[in-house]
C-alpha cells in the first residue's frame, strides 16, 4: 500500500492523500480519469473493480466516491474523491470505459444528485422518471408532494436517451440518441411479469423469439430507504436492512449491525457471533433455495419449485421460533441478537443438515442431470470473467465465472476465520455454473454450521449499549457476502445520533446490468432463464 | 350365447334396445333423428363431464407429485372444487378488449372447442359405443384434430397483445412439426393393422395388442406417439406456446370467462382423446384382456365391461402424460423443432418402412405364432 502510495506522489505530485483506514486519494474533476487510468492498469494488482460508487452532499460541494479495488486482491481498497462546486449544472466525467458497473451508479446519482457525466453513454435518470423535479439525496432537497404529484395517466414510454459531451474547445454538447431502431419489435417483459422475480422493467427488443437489446427501467418500488435513513436513528435504520434483499434479511442486518459496532468500538460477545453465524448460514441456504426454486421455475419445471419451497420451510420454521420472523428476521441488534435462542435449537438444526444433505442428493438426480435442463443451462449466458469483473458481478455467479471475490475468504468477519469451508469456483460462466454453485454452496454452508451448532459458548447475547448510539466523526463500511454476493453499508458520520450519508452497496444491481450484454442474442425463454440463474432481488436495486 | 348373460353391465344392449323401441314407436326418418339429437347431446355431456373429472385428477395426481395435499375444501376430498370451478368461469364477465379483431377473436376459442369435440366423437369408448365409425377413422381423428391449430393463430393474431403473437407463432410451428410425427407413428400401425377403421383395428387387437404384434417397429412408433401427442396437447415439456414464466399465457392472454374456459376445457380433453387414441391403437382399446386358448379366463375378463377397460387403459397413459409434465423442465423453442425434424421425423420414416418390412416378410407376432 505504501508502494502505490509513494508512486502515486511520485506520478501526480499534487494530489492529496489521507492515510486512515483505508487510502484516500483526493483528486479535482479534471484529474481523475488519470488517477484511475493509472491505478486500474497498476501492475500486478490492477484495481479494476469498483466497488462502491457514493454520491454525496457536502453542502458547499457535491461529492462522488469511487472505492476501488482489485480482483487479483478484493481485500486492498483505494478510495478516489472528487466533486464539483457548480451545484446549478454538475458536470464529472464518467468512468464507464473502465468499469462497466459505473454505467448504473452514474445513472443513479444523476437522479439522486442530479450530477451529470460526460460521455456516458447513456444519462438519463436510473429510479426516477426524467421530469422529477429535485434531486432527493441533495440537503436542499424539497420533498413537496406538490412538486411531483402522482400521475393516474398512462404515459408512453420515451425511448430517447442522452449524451454530453465535451467539445474540443471545452464547450459542452448534449446529444439525444435513440435507445430501439424505429422498426424494432419491443415487448415489455416486467413490471408485472412472473418471471423478473419482482417489479423489474425490461424492454426488450426481438428479432423473432431472439433477444436483439434489453432496456431497463427500474424503480417501480423505490422507497428512498437511504433518505430516510439520513433522519433516522441507527437502532431504527436496522429495520431498513431486512427490506433490502428480502431474502438475505439476516446477513443485511448483520453488516450494519457490525458497521456501527466498528465504528463505536462495541465488543460484540462471543455467543452473539456464533449465534450470528449459524443465522448468516441457515438465511444464505435459505436464500439460495429459493434461487434455485424460481430458477427451476423459469425452467418450466413446476415441480421442483414445490421442492425448493418444501425445505425452505424448515429454515423459517427455526427462524420463527428462534425471533418470530420468518421472512424478515429481526435478530441481529446493534450489540448482538435481540434473542437468545431457544432450547431445542442446536437439535433442530443438527435434524435440518442430513435432512437437507439427503435432499440435495434428491435435486441433483431430479434436475441437475435431466437432459432437457442441460439443454436449457449449459452454454447458455456465459459471462467471462472480464466482464464479471467490469461489471462487478460477485455472489455465487460471479465465482461461476472464475473469479475469487467471497467476501468471507478475503475479509473474514464474525467466525468466518475460525472455520472451514471452500469457496466455490467454476469457470464456464454459463448459467449450469451458477447453478450448480448455488447448491454446492449450500452445502458449504452447512458444513459451516456443523462445525458451529455444538460450540456455541455460554454468556452474554447482547452487549450492553446506550440508549442514544452516536457514531463519532468518520466514515466507516463493512462488506459482507450476502446470498447474491457482495453487500456493503457505506456510513458517513458527523458525529450525530443520525448518519450523514448512508450508502447499501448492492450485488443485484450489478446482477441485472449485466443481462443486456448476457442475453444478447440468445432466445426469450433463455432470457427468463439466465435471469433465474442469476438470481437478482429488485428491492435490493430499488432501494 | 353364454356371452350375452356374461356382459351385465355393457351399455350396448340398452342402445339396441332404445333403437328397436324408437324404430317400433316412430316412423325411420324421426327416429334416425332423435337418435342423433340424443347422440350428441350425450358426446357433449360426457366432454364436459370428463373434462371436470380430468381437471380434478390432474390437481390430485399434481399434488401428490409435489408432496402437496392438492384441493380439500369443497366437499370431502374437494370433489365438486371443479365444479365450483366450472361454475364459477360460467358466471364471468366476458371483457371486452379494445382494438382486436372482434370477429376473429371471438371465433377462436370456437375452432379449438369443435376440433376437439368432432375428433371426441369418432373414439370408441365401448363395446358400440362409437358415434361415427368410419372406414377411415384414422385419418378422421388425424385432420381433424388438427383443426384446432387454427383457433390458437387466430386467437394469438387478433388479441392485439405480442405475448400471445408469439405464442401463437411458437404454436404453430409446433402443431405442424409434430402432427406429422403423430400421423407418421398411426400410420405405421395401420400399415400393421391393414385398416383404418377404429372398430376393425379393436377387433383385430383381441389376442394381441398392436403395440406386441409389431414387436420393435411398434414399440418405437408408441414412444413416438406418445411425445408427439404431448406435445400437440401444448402440455408438459412442450408448453411453449403458453410457458407462463416467459408468456404469461401464451395465445389466450387475453380471454376471460367462459372463452377462456373453451381453451382450458380443450386443453384437458385433448389430453383425453390423444389417450384414448394412442389406448385404441396401440393398446387394444376397449377390448379386454384375452389370451388364445385360454376360454373361461376370457369369458371372466368379459365381466368387467368394456368401457371400464377402455378407461383403465386411457387413465394409463394419462397418468404417464402427468407424471411427464410435472417432472421436466421446458423445452426452449428451437430445441423443440430440432427434436422433431432431426430426430423424431427420420426415425419416423425409417421406422414405417421397416413396419411395412415386418408385415410383409411375416416377421409380426401374429405372423410367427398363430
Amino acid at each position: 500500500m505504501e508502494q502505490i502510495q509513494a508512486q502515486i506522489k511520485n506520478q501526480f505530485p499534487d494530489i492529496d492523500t489521507e492515510e486512515g483506514e483505508i487510502l484516500k486519494i483526493k483528486v479535482s474533476p479534471k484529474e481523475l480519469r488519470s488517477i484511475i487510468d493509472f491505478l486500474y492498469h497498476y501492475k500486478n494488482l490492477p484495481f479494476n473493480f469498483l466497488k462502491y460508487m457514493i454520491g454525496t452532499d457536502e453542502g458547499e460541494t457535491l461529492r462522488v466516491s469511487y472505492i476501488l479495488s482489485s480482483s487479483v486482491n478484493p481485500a486492498v481498497n483505494i478510495m478516489v474523491i472528487t466533486g464539483t462546486d457548480n451545484r446549478e449544472n454538475p458536470l464529472l466525467y464518467t468512468v464507464t470505459d473502465f468499469y462497466n458497473t459505473a454505467q448504473f451508479n452514474e445513472r443513479e446519482i444523476y437522479a439522486l444528485l442530479g450530477i451529470r457525466f460526460i460521455n456516458n453513454p447513456d444519462m438519463r435518470k436510473f429510479f426516477l422518471n426524467q421530469d422529477w423535479v429535485g434531486y432527493p439525496l441533495r440537503k436542499d432537497y424539497d420533498p413537496n408532494p406538490a412538486l411531483n404529484p402522482v400521475s393516474v395517466e398512462s404515459r408512453e414510454i420515451n425511448d430517447n436517451s442522452f449524451v454530453i459531451r465535451e467539445l474540443p474547445d471545452g464547450s459542452i454538447s448534449e446529444e439525444v440518441t435513440k435507445i430501439f431502431d424505429d422498426d424494432d419489435y419491443i415487448i415489455n417483459i416486467g413490471p408485472q411479469h412472473p418471471s423478473t422475480h419482482g417489479v423489474m422493467h425490461f424492454r426488450t427488443a426481438l428479432d423473432g423469439e431472439v433477444v436483439k437489446k434489453i432496456d431497463i427501467h427500474s424503480g417501480y418500488i423505490h422507497r428512498g430507504i437511504e433518505k430516510l435513513s439520513e433522519n433516522l436513528m441507527y437502532p431504527q435504520i436496522l429495520h431498513f436492512t431486512d427490506r433490502l434483499d428480502y431474502l438475505s434479511a439476516n446477513i443485511n442486518r448483520h453488516a450494519l449491525c457490525m458497521c456501527v459496532e466498528k465504528a463505536t468500538g462495541i465488543e460484540v460477545p462471543e455467543r452473539a457471533q456464533y449465534i450470528r453465524t449459524i443465522m448468516d448460514e441457515l438465511n444464505r441456504i435459505d436464500s439460495h433455495l429459493l434461487a434455485w426454486s424460481a430458477h427451476t421455475n423459469d425452467l418450466g419445471a413446476t415441480t421442483a419449485f414445490i421442492y425448493g419451497m418444501r425445505e425452505r420451510e424448515i429454515i423459517l420454521d427455526i427462524f420463527e421460533k428462534i425471533c418470530g420472523g420468518r421472512l424478515i428476521i429481526n435478530q441481529n441488534v446493534i450489540g448482538g441478537v435481540m434473542f437468545d435462542i431457544y432450547p431445542e435449537f442446536q437439535k433442530d438444526v443438527k435434524n435440518f443438515i442430513p435432512y437437507m444433505r439427503s435432499r440435495l442428493k434428491e435435486y441433483d438426480r431430479f434436475f441437475s442431470h435431466n437432459v432437457i435442463a442441460l439443454g436449457r443451462m449449459k452454454n447458455v449466458g456465459i459471462l467471462n470473467i472480464k466482464d464479471a469483473i467490469s461489471h462487478a458481478v460477485t455472489g455465487p455467479s460471479g465465482r461461476a465465472s472464475g473469479w475469487s471475490c467471497d467476501v468471507r475468504k478475503y475479509n473474514p468477519y464474525a467466525l468466518y476465520d475460525k472455520v472451514e469451508f471452500r469457496e466455490i469456483i467454476r469457470t464456464e460462466g454459463d448459467s449450469y455454473a451458477r447453478y450448480m454453485n448455488r447448491l454446492d454452496e449450500i452445502e458449504e454452508s452447512l458444513h459451516i454450521i456443523e462445525q458451529l451448532i455444538d460450540n456455541i459458548p455460554d454468556g452474554e447475547f447482547c452487549a450492553k449499549t446506550k440508549a442514544i448510539i452516536r457514531l463519532p466523526e468518520g466514515e466507516y463500511y463493512q462488506n459482507v457476502e450476502a446470498g447474491k454476493g457482495l453487500f456493503g453499508v457505506y456510513i458517513e458520520s458527523r458525529g450525530d445520533k443520525t448518519p450523514y450519508r448512508l450508502k447499501f452497496r448492492s450485488p443485484s444491481m450489478s446482477l441485472v446490468a449485466v443481462m443486456p450484454l448476457i442475453c444478447k442474442g440468445e432466445k426469450i425463454s433463455d432470457f427468463i432463464g439466465i435471469g433465474g440463474s442469476m438470481d437478482y432481488v429488485i428491492p435490493d436495486i430499488d432501494r | 350365447m353364454l356371452l350375452n348373460y356374461s356382459q351385465p353391465l355393457e351399455l350396448n344392449k340398452l342402445t339396441s334396445r332404445i333403437d328397436a323401441a324408437l324404430h317400433a314407436a316412430l316412423p325411420d326418418y324421426w327416429a334416425v333423428t332423435i337418435e342423433l339429437v340424443l347422440v350428441g347431446i350425450l358426446i357433449i355431456a360426457t366432454y364436459a363431464l370428463l373434462a371436470v373429472v380430468l381437471i380434478y385428477v390432474e390437481r390430485k395426481i399434481t399434488a401428490f407429485f409435489q408432496a402437496r395435499i392438492g384441493p380439500n375444501r369443497v366437499g370431502k376430498y374437494g370433489i365438486f372444487q371443479t365444479v365450483a370451478d366450472v361454475t364459477k368461469i360460467l358466471i364471468k364477465e366476458i371483457i371486452h378488449i379494445n382494438r382486436i379483431d372482434k370477429f376473429l377473436f371471438y371465433t377462436a376459442p370456437f375452432f379449438i372447442i369443435v376440433a376437439s369435440i368432432l375428433t371426441f366423437g369418432a373414439i370408441p369408448f365401448g363395446q358400440g359405443l362409437q358415434a361415427v365409425d368410419f372406414n377411415i377413422g384414422v385419418l378422421y381423428v388425424i385432420s381433424v384434430s388438427s383443426l384446432g391449430i387454427i383457433g390458437v393463430l387466430l386467437a394469438g393474431w387478433s388479441s392485439n397483445n405480442k405475448y400471445s403473437m408469439i405464442g401463437a407463432m411458437r404454436s404453430g410451428a409446433q402443431f405442424v412439426s409434430y402432427e406429422l410425427s403423430a400421423g407418421i407413428a398411426l400410420m405405421t400401425i395401420v400399415v400393421l393393422s391393414g385398416t383404418m377403421q377404429l372398430s376393425t383395428m379393436v377387433e383385430s387387437q383381441r389376442y394381441c395388442w398392436n403395440i406386441f404384434n409389431g414387436h420393435i417397429s411398434a414399440l418405437v412408433a408408441f414412444v413416438i406417439y406418445l411425445i408427439s401427442g404431448h406435445a400437440e396437447t401444448n402440455r408438459g415439456p412442450f408448453d411453449l406456446p403458453e410457458a407462463e414464466s416467459e408468456l404469461t399465457a401464451g395465445y389466450h392472454t387475453e380471454y376471460s370467462g367462459l372463452q377462456f374456459g373453451f381453451f382450458y376445457l380443450a386443453e384437458y380433453l385433448n389430453m383425453f382423446i390423444i389417450a384414448s387414441i394412442g389406448a385404441t391403437v396401440f393398446l387394444g382399446g376397449w377390448m379386454p384382456l384375452q389370451i388364445a386358448g385360454w376360454e373361461s379366463f376370457n369369458q371372466l375378463m368379459w365381466f368387467i365391461p368394456s368401457y371400464l377397460w377402455f378407461f383403465g387403459k386411457v387413465a394409463l397413459l394419462i397418468f404417464f402424460s402427468l407424471w411427464v409434465r410435472w417432472s421436466f423442465p421446458r423445452l426452449r423453442i428451437d430445441q423443440l423443432l430440432n427434436l422433431e425434424w432431426k430426430y423424431l421425423l427420420p426415425i419416423n420414416l425409417v421406422n414405417l418402412l421397416v413396419m411395412v418390412i415386418l408385415v410383409l416378410t411375416g416377421l409380426t407376432l401374429t405372423d410367427i405364432f398363430y
